[in-house]
């Protein structure tokens, strides 16, 4: 049995004219984070949609834990759970009906399936929320009721579709917590995000997607790699950042910059040199295509 | 390799339609103010009919038993058509995505409000024939025409119900689901529920006797009050038969085409 948990070959999409997916590759090892990171509309739910066996791929190949989701689709769904990009829950059911209702149509008899609900409501902090309807619930309480939702079969793998936008801070930090655990679990997570942050805080393995092609793929280490050694910054007096450029590190390179500048710089300007950041990778590798989301990134 | 089995496997066909089922009946008992519409609008209808106009449709004072069937098909088409808005939301929402990707027979979905509105127009129907009783309906029935009657009424609600379900599974969004299912609605009053055909100018009176819901009418109307049904019930049962066959076909073809698809 391999130990890839997804992987795709050559997959490609196309809604009407518009090509959404053009040739997708990579591979997802059992057991570990993945994040794909792009823009809106760079085909990210797409590519979930089709791993997920909610749509057909018009070519390639996907495999999720070994068997095909197109010719093996029914063996797919045994395995996977999927929390969508809108809260997957019933907004006029409680809480606990929900979790209760998922896990009887998981194959839970009605005592186990009352017995993991309470489990998962305690494990998410929500047993005091058990009998409210969840249109009361505000948007961090849904996605923690989506994602304990998502648990009540334990499935190998998990689908996260952009799991905290639209989260607050707090929200989100605590998503990202429960995120974690689950990966002590062994469970594999796939998720998608357009936070350069949340792929850098949660993911082993980064693979930005871009106009429907993987344009680079690897930890956050590698990616920021890939840019150059490191970036050298210039911070006026209020601590704003004035200059920024990127360098070897070297000595010689620093000097170099340096001298160059030299006469251009307001007294009080401090200097600092760091690797790049995801912004800078991000910016780097879509840069060109979408000026529109250069700027959202940057900002 | 640290990948894990899955702990629990799949939902057997009866309990996924019997969770499915008890959901919408659920969703029923909670959108209160569907079920009073449901229950109030046919009974404001009958007394209207009734007290109203019936004094001038027909001045002997026998509007009532006239009136009755016809009541309690506008009371099941109306009944039925909250089915499109129940399935269109569920279309809408994320969670048909969840149950798509769970190892089950995802229509079971669409399943569950069928059968939630058969019960409901059901129960509905028992309250409008109360209500009917009460204001001086009188039918000459007995049990077996009376449980013919029901087995009809039961027919039509289904049919409908199907019909809406298609509805609300093409229409993009719940608002027009319910605005393609009013047109249905005004089905019933060009047909014989409230006035005879042969009253009608002689375009219209073609119009009206060939569609569905005249001989629906005429076969619970003879049914419970003896009028003449000649061939009406085997019109009436193919009308429902031949409806209820495309519905359910447009239904399962477009809830797999919808896939992915919000």
């Amino acid at each position: 049995m391999s130990t890839c948990a997804i992987e795709t070959t050559g997959l490609y999409k196309r809604f009407g004219k518009q090509t959404v997916l053009d040739g997708i590759d990579l591979t997802v090892p059992a057991g570990t984070i993945f994040a794909l990171l792009g823009p809106n509309g760079a085909g990210k739910t797409t590519l979930v949609n089709i791993l997920s066996t909610l749509i057909r791929p018009d070519d390639g190949k996907a495999l999720v834990v070994g068997y095909d989701v197109v010719k093996q689709k029914e063996t797919v769904k045994q395995s996977i759970s999927l929390t969508g990009q809108f809260a997957a829950v019933d907004d006029m059911l409680t809480a606990e009906e929900n979790l209760r209702m998922i896990g009887r149509l998981s194959g839970l008899t009605a005592a186990q399936a009352r017995k993991r609900a309470a489990e998962l409501l305690s494990r998410f902090e929500l047993t005091p929320y058990a009998g409210k309807r969840v249109k009361t619930f505000s948007g961090g309480m849904r996605r923690k009721l989506d994602l304990a939702i998502s648990l009540t079969a334990e499935r190998p793998v998990l689908f996260l579709d952009e799991p905290t936008t639209a989260l607050d801070t707090i929200s989100r930090r605590t998503l990202w917590e429960t995120i974690l655990q689950l990966k002590q679990t062994g469970t594999t997570i796939f998720l998608t995000t357009q936070y350069l942050e949340e792929a850098e805080q949660l993911a082993d393995r980064i693979a930005v997607i871009s106009g429907g092609r993987i344009v680079a793929a690897g930890t956050a280490d590698e990616l920021k790699a890939r840019i150059g050694g490191a970036m050298l910054e210039l911070r006026d007096a209020q601590d704003e950042v004035i200059r920024s450029v990127p360098t070897t590190g070297h000595y010689d390179d620093i000097r170099q910059i340096l001298n160059r500048i030299a006469g251009e710089v307001p007294p009080l300007t401090r200097v600092g040199i760091r690797t790049p950041s995801m912004d800078d990778v991000f910016v780097a590798l879509t840069s060109g295509k979408m000026n529109k989301n250069k700027e959202e990134s940057a900002s | 390799m640290t990948s894990r089995t899955a702990a629990t496997g799949t939902a057997t066909y009866a309990v996924t339609n019997a969770v499915f089922i008890g959901r919408s009946l659920r969703l029923s008992l909670r959108n209160t103010e569907a079920l009073i519409m449901a229950i109030m609008l046919p009974v404001m209808l009958m007394l209207l009919f009734t007290y109203v106009f019936g004094g001038a449709l027909d001045p002997g004072g026998n509007y009532v038993d006239y009136v009755v069937p016809g009541i309690i098909l506008l009371c099941a088409g109306f009944g039925s058509s909250s089915t499109a808005v129940d399935v269109s939301t569920d279309m809408t929402n994320g969670i048909i995505d969840r149950f798509r990707t769970m190892p089950i027979r995802s229509f079971g979905v669409i399943t569950g409000h069928i059968v939630a509105s058969l019960t409901r127009n059901l129960l509905a129907t028992a309250i409008v024939i109360g209500v009917a009783l009460l204001v001086g309906f009188r039918p000459s029935a007995d049990v077996a025409g009376w449980l013919a009657a029901i087995g009809v009424i039961a027919l039509f609600i289904l049919t409908f119900t199907c019909l809406f379900a298609a509805i609300g599974l093409v229409s993009g969004s719940p608002s027009a689901a319910s605005g393609y299912g009013f047109a249905l609605l005004f089905l019933p009053y060009l047909s014989s529920a409230f006035v005879p055909t042969d009253t009608m100018p002689v375009w219209l009176r073609g119009v009206a006797d060939h569609q569905p819901i005249t001989p629906v009418i005429e076969t619970i109307r003879g049914l419970l009050t003896g009028t003449s049904i000649g061939n009406s019930a085997w019109i009436a049962v193919a009308w429902c038969a031949g409806i209820l066959l495309v519905a359910a076909v447009w239904s399962i073809r477009s809830f797999h085409k919808k896939a992915g698809r919000r």
